[in-house]
């Protein structure tokens, strides 16, 4: 059991609201509208993930005009620019206050029971009772490291995405980086250029252009629907919450970034890495294949905007760019590298995040440690979750995906708070 | 999208497939499966391989009949050739898996197959396995496989059929990425 150590008697509220990013802000701003008594708990700071544990260059793959959340949106003067993470920290800091969300800051969750039909929530600062639980406490806690990592000879620097900033922290000399998503594209691409050779390791991917004919891809996924297709719309869901982020920068001249760019730089693309034998890195024989998967997926996506496009009027393909070619593997690509020679000096995990679930004690979790949940409504009466993967829509994940999740959610609390629980919320939707 | 229902029959009962793939969602257990074969040499470098049982759904499973292969090397090794060579059944283990799963896959995406045929090379320097030049490898330097699919359908659907097919392979897997194998021998 839970020693208290703010002491005092427990607070009651209906709801509480872990994490305040974007999708527990959301969500506060959705439950205020409907009038229910809440608290937000964040551990660290508003938009604490945001804060430290992201690199220095990064910026939003979407773009300002579609970054907004309930009642709030983009009023800068750079509508097609993407935020840095200082403006996405501004952004989140300036909603939390113009919504005035009830957020209790530097409070640190350790525990949840459930408690007389509802949960009690302990905490670094004293004790809530609840009837309902939010889970906004993000995807992105903790950082997958695959297996193979910890034959990773020892001598090497060995980053997370989450340690890693910039360039300048790594010693001079070659860095592996195992990751082919956005994050592995991007570090590559900055880590190269500071005139360390890089290794990339890739394994299945997802590859866009940032811009087709003449728009950003996003606002393509979104008018012809893609962004917007359901979790109880897509034929394998397990698969599609697993597909990692689009291999897309958002920089101010809007470049594409892709595998043939950053070779022709000089990167070194490799397969996924599979396994370290005698120093050994040994990577996959099959990144031809993952390469034509991710060529013919993104034809596909154009596809479905030129059909889209030509139900509006507008004929014809824009195909002919450096940025649409289909992705070069080398003849021979390396399938061993010598960790031990001196060559490689970092490697680098872009490997993923999972969420850190430690502190919840309800069985609601699968044997892979997944919550068990229907549209965000997780598998145990009155708890919700946000921000994961394709959780209600593909664009769950994002910032502006966060709106109509938190609205169909809060409807759903409400309606078990008041007792006429349903039991589909397809139904309410 | 199909514009009307087509009657796809490739001979892959998809709804037993796809049946088992949740079954076994539900109980991982009973995915765990292990592949078995026995040889026994008889002269030389001829060998003869046996495959009857195999273990899966919990417990020991046995084919319909013995599957008997003999392995040989070819006279110009000096041999007797009273088979194929080992590393030729690599590629026909390749090239049935990958063709196994074209089929499979073509059902499930309703595409009639009308004739797929995999031609398979693999590039092999001896100099490797005669010992020659340390600096070669034993097995192949590359494999090619090369598909001629006969389908109702587009280029790209074809070439999806066949990236996918590979994506979901267990040999190709297993001639991609590395195996740790032991070998062990009698007291």
């Amino acid at each position: 059991m839970n020693v208290l150590m703010g002491s005092g008697r427990p607070r009651k509220v209906a709801t509480v609201v872990i994490g305040a990013g974007h999708c527990g802000l959301a969500m506060s701003y959705c439950l205020s509208q409907r009038a229910i008594d809440h608290v937000v708990l964040e551990r660290g700071e508003v938009a604490n993930s945001w804060r430290r544990e992201r690199w220095d260059s990064l910026r939003l793959l979407t773009p300002n005009w579609q970054t907004s959340l309930p009642g709030f949106g983009y009023r800068g003067s750079d509508p097609d620019g993407f935020m840095s993470m200082p403006e996405v920290i501004s952004f989140i800091d300036r909603y939390a206050t113009t919504i005035a969300a009830p957020v209790e800051t530097g409070v640190c969750v350790t525990a949840v029971q459930p408690r007389d039909g509802g949960y009690r929530v302990d905490t670094t600062a004293g004790c809530w009772l609840c009837r309902t639980l939010v889970i906004a406490s993000g995807a992105f806690n903790k950082p997958v490291m695959p297996r193979v990592s910890t034959a990773i000879p020892s001598n090497l620097l060995s980053l997370t995405t989450q340690q890693y900033r910039n360039p300048e922290q790594l010693p001079q000399g070659g860095v592996l980086i195992v990751g082919g998503s956005a994050t592995g594209l991007q570090l590559a691409d900055e880590i190269h250029r500071s005139g360390r050779p890089v290794s990339l390791s890739v394994g299945e991917h997802v590859r866009m252009p940032r811009c087709y004919r003449g728009r950003d891809i996003f606002w393509w996924m979104d008018k012809i629907g893609v962004s917007d297709q359901r979790y109880d719309e897509v034929d394998d869901l397990r698969r599609v919450r697993g597909v990692p982020s689009p291999q897309l920068v958002g920089t101010a001249d809007k470049r594409t970034l892709n595998l043939n760019g950053l070779a022709s730089n000089g990167v070194k693309v490799v397969g996924r890495l599979m396994e370290v034998r005698d120093h050994c890195a040994q990577f996959s024989g099959a990144l031809s294949n993952v390469c034509k998967l991710a060529d013919l997926k993104m034809n596909r996506l154009l596809d479905s905007i030129d059909q889209w496009a030509e139900a509006n009027g507008l004929n014809g393909t824009e195909r002919a760019g450096p940025e649409f070619q289909s992705t070069r593997v080398d003849e021979c690509p390396a399938l061993n590298l010598d960790l031990s020679s001196g060559e490689i000096k970092t490697v680098i995990w872009a490997t993923g995040y999972r969420p850190d679930y430690s502190w919840l004690q309800v069985p609601v979790l699968d044997r892979k440690g997944n919550l068990r949940h229907d549209g965000g409504v997780v598998d145990a009466p009155g708890i919700y979750v946000m921000g994961l993967p394709f959780m209600r829509r593909r664009k769950s994940s994002f910032i502006y995906g966060a709106e109509e999740d938190a609205v169909d959610l809060s409807d759903h609390l409400v309606d078990y708070l008041h007792g006429s629980y349903r039991s589909s919320l397809v139904q309410v939707v | 999208m199909n514009q009307y229902t087509k009657i796809v029959n490739n001979g892959v009962d998809i709804n037993a497939l796809i049946a088992a793939r949740e079954a076994l969602t539900e109980a991982p257990e009973a995915a765990q499966f292990q592949w078995r074969a026995t040889c026994n040499w008889v002269n030389g470098t001829h060998s003869h391989s046996e495959v009857e049982q195999f273990f899966g759904l919990g417990e020991d499973q046995c084919h319909k009949r013995c599957f008997k292969f003999d392995a040989d090397h070819p006279e110009v090794f000096s041999a007797e050739d009273n088979g194929a060579t080992p590393v030729e059944y690599v590629l026909v283990g390749l090239a049935s898996c990958l063709t196994a799963g074209v089929a499979t896959i073509a059902q499930h995406r309703n595409i009639q197959l009308n004739s797929v045929t995999a031609t398979v090379m693999g590039d092999m320097d001896l100099q490797g396995i005669l010992g020659i030049d340390s600096d070669v490898r034993n097995g192949y330097q590359s494999i090619l496989v090369h598909f001629n699919v006969d389908a109702d359908a587009s280029q790209e659907e074809i070439e999806a059929l066949v990236a996918q097919s590979q994506k979901r392979s267990a040999v190709f897997d297993i001639v991609t990425n590395p195996t740790r194998v032991a070998v062990e021998t009698n007291q």
